[in-house]
């Protein structure tokens, strides 16, 4: 079953003794010819989960960095459609990184929860995260999602306080986002300490790996999160350099990104044997 | 209070008007509306709030807003009887006002140190500078650049009034736009920030809020009509872009069935066009800026850009009650073109001496349609919800006038 993948690559990290890395880039960006080629220089250059960003003209919780790059996919003409065809091609040369869809509710709406769930299992998605669907009012999405066998991922945020999150973990599946700071992606940064504070206290309420995204832009921040947490989200960052190196007409773009994400793994990956040297 | 089977009843404990409202926001947005949401609660069991609210209608919006029979529009148009509530002679030229002191009010309560608000027309945006002025609170309104150019006069104001007026040069630049941007805002600055929001729009208790202070418009027009009349009016008429001004004056009337309410969109350059901003017309239902409701979207889930002549109401959704209202029939929803509210301005101008801004100038639009359908013994209540004095830049360029 395809949701195992996310279990699958959690375990195999937890035993090499690392945190996860996670990816995000945007479907279509910065078209629909590349974009295929940077989910596979992500994986490529390490990346143990890719999140792809389902492009929406109104990302109200994202910052400029990611902005931009859903105008670069609208304007290339990505669509819901063309995400699932673009997963479905992806999953002939990789069967085996998971791919979590990150979005706003309303291209999913759009497209009908239930045929979205069964397309998005046919094509080989393995979750969901879906930024403006608190649990007061996602059991539409969540019911179609565990039908078809997705998990649908939520996210507990500096914010989230006690009373809360015992209602945001029971339903939660995959795995547990935390958003480390109150804002936009690509804006600020935790310090790693209050973030450990943060994992600590979630992991008190639940069994499931807990990732941690927003702000996190460099190897050390990678690094530093990756000591503290079961995975690490970094996705502005990408975002930018795709959106760098798209302007600058650089014929290298997944290349770029590669050896970017490259450099992200290798933090990662070390992060817990510096703590051990 | 309002009986279960009472159309006034809304919305339910999650926030929902049927199918339409609720609170779609990020995460960490979920505790501040909960916070929000207790607070109102709390306030509207406290009689010193309402006291307060009501002082404040008193003495510094200047309500009761009149009630005015507009005989030269009724004798030109040879129908109805056509009255005006006339809430473009509020403090800061429009309704918007009203809104504006119940949410600094509930600030206050909160302790919250800072606001911001979106703004589309500057409407809302001169009415939240004038309560963060009044209530001597730092204030930042998020206007779409597009909106900054054709609004001048009002982006002055706000600036006159100590608000930094940030102009948002994302998407259509647009009041959606601004909204955006706000609810990014908010989303940083969770701790010390309230965000006053101008339609009867977002998320939940947004919707619920904003229409009970916009109701004081509909409570005043039901008293003053009987006094002047005798009886209820047959026809409510209001022009709808987010829809606050209309939801306030039809609120009050929902369970007297004798009365009509027609509820005016902006159709732009023509609902067979793409450029319009009718989203219970023109639209389907769907997700944003936290609420379900009715929007201009493609089929792919992504929101249109919508026209209007008329920044007010140039936005693709609507508030949650209009859509729930709208699927249940109870209010019927009209809509006047760009060239149909600049004759109604003109209009307006020449028969009663008023210039109207150009979102009331649609829904006196209608009232010029069906008004002379009906007997000369009914009467039509169409609220005036602004001045226009904002718009004249606007009305002169599109009537080719030089100034």
């Amino acid at each position: 079953m395809s949701a195992d993948r996310l279990s699958r690559t959690f375990a195999r990290c937890a035993a090499q003794h690392r945190a996860a890395l996670v990816t995000f880039v945007t479907a279509g960006d910065p078209d629909l010819t590349t974009s295929p080629l940077v989910l596979d220089a992500l994986v490529r250059g390490g990346a143990d989960i890719v999140e792809i960003g389902m492009p929406f003209t109104d990302p109200m919780a994202d910052g400029p960095a990611i902005q931009a790059g859903n105008i670069r996919a609208l304007g290339g003409g990505v669509t819901l459609v063309r995400l699932l065809a673009m997963v479905a091609d992806f999953r002939t040369r990789d069967a085996d990184t998971p791919l979590v869809l990150m979005g706003y509710f309303n291209p999913i709406l759009a497209y009908g929860p239930d045929k979205f769930a069964r397309d998005a299992h046919a094509a080989g998605l393995d979750g969901c995260i879906v930024v403006d669907l608190p649990p007061e009012e996602d059991a539409e999405l969540a019911t179609a999602l565990t039908g078809h066998g997705l998990h649908l991922i939520r996210l507990a945020t500096p914010t989230t306080d006690v009373r809360r999150l015992p209602a945001i973990v029971s339903g939660a599946s995959g795995f547990l986002y935390y958003v480390a700071v109150a804002g936009i992606t690509g804006a600020g940064s935790a310090t790693a300490d209050d973030i450990g504070v943060a994992v600590a206290r979630i992991k008190a309420s639940t069994d499931m790996p807990v990732a941690v995204g927003f702000g996190i832009r460099t190897p050390a921040a990678a690094a530093a999160v990756a000591r503290v947490a079961d995975a690490v989200v970094v996705g502005s960052a990408i975002v930018e350099l795709i959106g760098a190196a798209h302007t600058a007409r650089a014929n290298d773009l997944p290349g770029q990104v590669e050896t970017f994400v490259a450099s992200l793994a290798t933090a990662v990956r070390a992060a817990r044997l510096d703590d051990a040297a | 209070m309002a009986s279960a089977a009472s159309l006034r009843a809304g919305p339910d404990a999650r926030g929902h008007f049927g199918a339409y409202g609720g609170r779609y926001v990020a995460e960490t947005l979920m505790p501040l509306i909960l916070d929000l949401e207790t607070a109102y609660r709390a306030a509207q069991a406290d009689p010193a709030f309402a006291a307060e609210f009501d002082w404040l209608m008193t003495h510094y919006v200047g309500r009761p807003s009149p009630m005015y029979f507009a005989e030269a529009l009724t004798k030109h148009l040879g129908g109805a009887k056509i009255y005006f509530k006339r809430d473009e002679l509020n403090h800061t030229g429009a309704h918007k006002i009203n809104n504006c002191i119940g949410q600094i009010l509930l600030a206050k309560r909160m302790g919250k140190t800072r606001i911001i608000a979106e703004t589309g027309a500057g409407q809302h945006g001169v009415a939240t500078a004038t309560v963060a002025a009044r209530f001597g609170l730092p204030c930042t309104i998020y206007m779409g650049a597009r909106d900054v150019e054709r609004q001048s006069p009002n982006v002055f104001r706000m600036k006159l009034l100590g608000a930094e007026v940030r102009p948002v040069e994302s998407g259509s630049k647009t009041l959606k736009d601004a909204m955006n941007e706000a609810l990014r805002d908010w989303v940083t600055n969770v701790h010390d920030t309230f965000y006053i929001i101008g339609t009867a729009a977002g998320p939940h208790p947004y919707p619920e809020l904003v229409r009970d202070f916009q109701s004081v418009i509909g409570r005043e027009a039901k008293a003053q009509i009987m006094e002047a009349e005798g009886r209820l009016p047959d026809v409510l008429c209001a022009a709808i872009g987010g829809g606050s001004n209309a939801i306030g004056l039809f609120h009050p009337f929902l369970d007297d069935e004798s009365v009509r309410m027609v509820g005016v969109e902006a159709a732009g350059h023509g609902l067979h066009t793409a450029e319009h901003a009718a989203s219970l017309v023109g639209g389907v239902d769907g997700v944003l800026h936290g609420n379900k409701t009715r929007l201009l979207q493609d089929a792919d889930g992504q929101i249109a850009e919508a026209h209007s002549i008329s920044a007010g109401l140039d936005y693709p959704g609507i508030g949650p009650e209009h859509a729930w209202l709208h699927s249940i029939g109870r209010v019927e929803y009209q809509s006047a073109t760009d060239d149909e509210a600049l004759r109604a301005f003109q209009l307006l101008c020449r028969t009663e001496g008023i210039i109207p801004a150009l979102e009331p100038a649609h829904a006196i639009a209608a009232v010029t349609r069906f008004a002379p359908q009906m007997r000369a013994d009914e009467i039509i209540v169409a609220n005036l919800c602004g001045r226009g004095d904002k718009d004249i830049f606007t009305v002169a360029a599109a009537l080719g006038v030089a100034l």
